[in-house]
């Protein structure tokens, strides 16, 4: 099968490329990996996104895709006789997963950067009780969709775990800079086991960056206001 | 057996809009139930108890929520008549694109157009102008977003088109003098029954507005 010329451009650091990496990872497609460097925009990148100058951006047959979850649905759309489905297959499952991603994007996320963007402990504690109030709602979104499997999409990982599990290691990072268990075994003990599982998958495993090498990047990006 | 297809939503809501026209456009029989946003109903609260939000799409007893994900349920579930969101991938793609860029980046605007004042509706007004023409670049010289065919990101936008007399009014400002094709293409829009059925008439919003400030607060 002819997959087409495949390149993506992105940076080790990116929640978001990552996504895209376990997506053409889980449809084994080899891709060329264009490493961004950090504090500048590649000419190639401008001309791909130049509405938002944003990784990842996925370059297939010299057309680009942008935004990380339509890129993972468009692989799973553009090679779906490649692998497992990435999306469910029934539309309520599929608008269910959808709506737990952009929750994670849009509510859960904002929540967890604010803590590395706080100042001073008011706003850290703040930040913190907020992550852990979404936290416990994606717990529950757990139980619903994995309806007792191991995945949030059922037996192997899918569109929902990508969205949420490519957050793990900046997860850990955040927990180490507040101090602070943010996946809790016995507050949230089926994410906490869903994401030992998600991490030790092998089309995850490999791209998951090291923890201490992702902080030393976190305190680049987040520097500390100087007391 | 027949489906039981119900929206909750709130009139002036441009997000509420697109899953009327969607259903609209698919001719899927649905009940309406206006909500109150100021006083929240329980099937409001228990159908979408994250956000508490509405348009909430429920059909058979399961709640959708998020105008967009609502637009993709719906194509995905009644596939015949309009297609909603083109069939190939790459097409697909760009259609979510636009949507996501739509949600992004006009709604947050358009707030301080009709209920900001002074240095802050001013540097709105600039902003929206920006985000319109980008759109209108995209649009450039097609029917619709998706060239021929109405869809799924004509139905993003389109919604925001009934608070256009608002904009002007509440910001003093033209916007068919900015973006004459974003205007253009509206009209073309409302001549879809979907459409003309799904949007309240402008000068209903535009009357609406003081109403709603002091509802929210906004004096």
């Amino acid at each position: 099968m002819v997959t087409g010329d495949v390149k993506l451009i992105g940076s080790w650091a990116s929640v978001f490329v990552m996504r895209a990496r376990i997506a053409l990872n889980l449809k084994s497609i080899s891709y060329e990996f264009l490493q961004e460097t950090y504090g500048t925009k590649s000419e190639l990148l401008l001309k791909s996104n130049p509405v938002h100058k944003k990784i990842p951006v996925l370059i297939h047959d010299d057309k680009p895709v942008c935004e990380s979850n339509i890129i993972v649905q468009y692989i799973d759309e553009a090679w779906s006789s490649y692998g497992l489905s990435i999306l469910p297959s029934q539309p309520y499952d599929r608008a269910i997963a959808r709506f737990w991603a952009a929750y994670v994007d849009d509510k859960w996320f904002i929540a967890l950067r604010s803590i590395l963007t706080a100042r001073g402990e008011e706003e850290k504690k703040a930040a913190i009780a907020e992550v852990e109030e979404r936290t416990d709602h994606l717990e529950k979104a757990f139980i619903e969709c994995s309806n007792g499997k191991p995945f949030f999409n059922g037996d192997h990982i899918g569109y929902l775990d990508i969205a949420l599990g490519s957050f793990l290691g900046w997860w850990k990072v955040v927990e180490l800079d507040a101090n602070h268990i943010l996946l809790d075994e016995t507050k949230t003990p089926s994410l906490f086991q869903w994401a030992e599982r998600f991490c030790n998958d092998p089309d995850v495993k490999p791209l998951m960056p090291e923890t201490t090498k992702l902080a030393e990047f976190a305190r680049k990006l987040f520097p500390k206001p100087q007391a | 057996m027949a489906d039981e297809v119900i929206l909750l939503d709130y009139w002036p809501s441009a997000f509420g809009m697109r899953t009327r026209i969607a259903l609209e456009e698919k001719n899927i029989k649905f009940e309406h139930r206006e909500q109150d946003l100021f006083n929240k109903s329980q099937i409001l609260l228990e159908m979408n108890p994250v956000h508490k939000k509405i348009p909430v799409l429920i059909h058979n007893g399961k709640p959708v929520c998020e105008s967009l994900i609502q637009v993709e349920y719906i194509d995905e579930t009644w596939p015949g008549g309009n297609s909603l969101l083109p069939s190939d991938p790459y097409q697909r793609a760009q259609a979510k694109f636009w949507g996501d860029f739509i949600d992004k980046k006009v709604s947050g605007p358009t707030w301080v157009l009709w209920g900001g004042k002074g240095e802050e509706q001013e540097a709105g007004k600039k902003e929206f102008i920006e985000v319109l023409k980008t759109l209108e670049t995209e649009l450039g010289d097609k029917a619709y977003f998706g060239g021929e065919t109405f869809g799924y990101v004509d139905i993003a936008l389109i919604g925001f088109y009934c608070w256009f007399d608002a904009y002007e009014k509440f910001a003093n400002f033209s916007i068919e003098a900015e973006c004459p094709k974003v205007i253009a293409w509206a009209k073309r829009c409302l001549k879809r029954e979907s459409v003309a059925k799904s949007l309240p008439d402008p000068d209903k919003i535009t009357k609406y507005v003081p109403e709603l400030k002091k509802r929210l607060g906004m004096e």
